[in-house]
């Protein structure tokens, strides 16, 4: 701005050259002004509410925090009671076996239910409206419908399993079953969203491959192995990524309201651990210190979603 | 392991060699399209069966909202009315619409501003600055729960509408998407218009927002569908019950009427109804903003 003021005195020296000059600076310095005036809401706003708290998590992990806001810096205090906590690795048991479960799973689901609605069917719009449906609707709601439905004496759908002589579970009372139902759950809500993304990247894929197969002769299977799975790549990259990630790090709703981390902390997966040090016991500097840990453990498994799919890349080699 | 499971599906349309395949072809293509409906029809109709059987449950009475029944044997709208007279759910469905709003409205308006500076305006350092926007979209909201409680504490927004809505407006998913949309536009009517002297705010309202309305309007359903649906914010973000979002009604009304089911399937079905409506009424819009993204 300043340098701005001194302009006239020398377009009074030198008025032609001096007058193009400013013009041309000038509307350039306009340009870096409008992006700065343009930008300034949202950049203020990223740093205010996700930059600074994401920085403030890996420091927040070295102190202990009272619930009145006063900060005691611990050292790796906090680290070495994470390591001895046993409920804390319960928990990241838990969350292992979720996700090993529940991404493969979703994944094929997904996949499955894309190359199924990519077909030319009848009403095959009204299937995948059907199909997506699920996904609108929020994670609480969905966690107190399935409760109903799995409830051990009025459930529908644990009365129907019953009576087609499966015997009387106890869906959510239960630990490995109350985790297998969080998982079954989450693929019925998330399954529709992910089959969206897979149906997009098959209908990328040119159609001509598709015709050049058909006239050599080759099969469904084949085409799908030599075809779709390598052209697919991208897309199950991206899958991959993303429902790791949530599967890690998301789904506080739906236990919150289906489970509330029970039986038994059967379902108490690493974030409603995290949630519960945090907001119920106030100890907010030893559950930023088990969310770094989280968020350590998530990179991890990132750089190696990343390795096993290249990158989403085409070329594998072969 | 997906290649396991795949071969369910794709191995139905038929696995005997070409030769066959080729003498039969017609009648095949035929039967094994029948089966794909089929299979398609079943798989629909247990997705969207729970929440068909949500809604017909929530029109049963107290002793046979458990018995099993898809249909009510009488219809009853007693729930509904005992939801909105003895519970504040007007207030919480108010308070749900006024912040998803707001939100959505004021996204928006940030969004698109910076998206067109990163997309259309010339200023140093405008790439890295463009990926370290891109990079918040690592952060994962549950994530940094913990420290954005302490930095709304420190800001004086616990329990306030600002506190609900402020931090909900900023991601970077929203910025991404209008970058990525602007990028393509033609820059013919941008640069006519810079000709005949218009400021870039003059290019911004009045040549690209209008231009950006079909990708707009699908984030303005995306947005508002979000925020209509969040639970976890507001639930450590408030106390005062007149803060009370729509989510957090329901799930409270759960610990209050354990066994009523009725009345919570009511409430639920209120909570869920507006989402499926403006589901129905822009599907195109949210699947086409849902394959963007997993896209570029």
């Amino acid at each position: 701005m300043t340098s701005l003021g001194t302009v006239p005195d020398t377009a009074a020296r030198r008025p032609a050259r001096a007058a193009r000059e400013r013009r041309r600076l000038s509307r350039k310095h306009r340009e870096w002004l409008a992006a700065a005036l343009f930008l300034a809401p949202d950049c203020i706003g990223l740093l205010l509410f996700v930059g600074i708290p994401m920085l403030l998590s890996i420091f927040l992990g070295f102190f202990q925090v009272s619930g009145f806001g006063s900060y005691r810096w611990v050292g790796l205090g906090n680290y070495e009671r994470m390591m001895s906590d046993p409920l804390f690795w319960d928990a990241m048991r838990i969350t292992a076996i979720y996700v090993v479960v529940l991404v493969p799973v979703l994944f094929a689901v997904s996949l499955g239910l894309g190359l199924l609605v990519k077909q030319k069917l009848p009403a095959v719009g009204a299937f995948r409206t059907a199909l997506f449906l699920p996904y609108v609707i929020s994670l609480v709601v969905v966690g107190l419908l399935w409760k109903f439905l799995l409830d051990d004496q009025v459930g529908a759908v644990s009365g129907a399993i019953e009576d087609a002589g499966l015997g009387h579970h106890s869906w959510l009372g239960e630990p490995s079953l109350a985790l297998a139902s969080l998982i079954a759950v989450t693929v019925w809500v998330m399954m529709g969203y992910y089959m969206v993304i897979f149906l997009a990247g098959l209908q990328e894929i040119p159609q001509e491959f598709y015709e050049a197969a058909k006239i050599d002769g080759a099969g469904p299977w084949r085409t799908f192995r030599s075809i779709t799975w390598p052209l697919l790549r991208p897309t199950s990259f991206f899958v991959l990524l993303m429902s790791t990630v949530a599967a890690l790090t998301g789904g506080l709703d739906l236990i919150f309201v289906l489970t509330s981390g029970g039986p038994a902390n059967g379902t108490s997966l690493a974030i409603f651990y995290i949630y519960q040090q945090a907001f119920i016991f106030g100890e907010y500097g030893y559950a930023s210190a088990l969310g770094s840990f989280l968020v350590l453990i998530m990179v991890l498994v990132s750089a190696v979603v990343f390795r096993v799919t290249r990158g989403g890349r085409f070329d594998d080699g072969e | 392991m997906a290649n396991e499971t795949l071969t369910g599906s794709s191995g139905s349309r038929g696995d005997s060699p070409p030769a066959v395949r080729a003498r039969r072809g017609i009648g095949r293509a035929r039967s094994a399209r029948a089966g794909l409906t089929l299979l398609a029809l079943v798989l629909a109709v247990a997705s969207v069966l729970p929440v068909l059987y949500m809604v017909s449950a929530s029109f049963k009475s107290r002793d046979t909202v458990t018995d099993g029944k898809l249909f009510p044997s009488e219809f009853t709208f007693d729930n509904y009315r005992y939801v909105f007279t003895e519970v504040p759910f007007t207030r919480y469905l108010l308070n749900s619409f006024l912040i998803s709003a707001v939100i959505t409205v004021v996204a928006l308006l940030f969004h698109s501003m910076a998206a067109y500076a990163l997309a259309r305006l010339r200023f140093p350092g405008r790439e890295k600055l463009f990926a370290l926007i891109f990079s918040t979209l690592l952060v994962t909201a549950p994530v940094v729960l913990i420290p954005l409680f302490l930095v709304a504490r420190e800001l004086n927004l616990l329990d306030s509408y600002a506190g609900l809505i402020i931090p909900a407006i900023f991601n970077a998913f929203g910025i991404f998407l209008l970058r990525q949309f602007y990028l393509g536009l033609p820059r013919e009517l941008e640069e006519a218009a810079i000709v005949d002297g218009c400021g870039h705010w003059r290019v911004y309202w009045s040549i690209v927002l209008p231009m950006s309305r079909p990708i707009l309007s699908a984030l303005a359903v995306f947005f508002f569908l979000a925020n209509w649906n969040a639970f976890v914010w507001p639930l450590v973000a408030t106390n005062d019950p007149d803060l009370t979002v729509v989510q957090l009604g329901i799930s409270t009304l759960q610990n209050q009427y354990t066994s009523n089911w009725n009345y919570i399937l009511a409430a639920a079905t209120v909570a869920a109804l507006p989402m499926l409506a403006l589901f129905f009424a822009f599907q195109r819009q949210i699947v086409e903003s849902i394959k963007t993204s997993g896209i570029k």
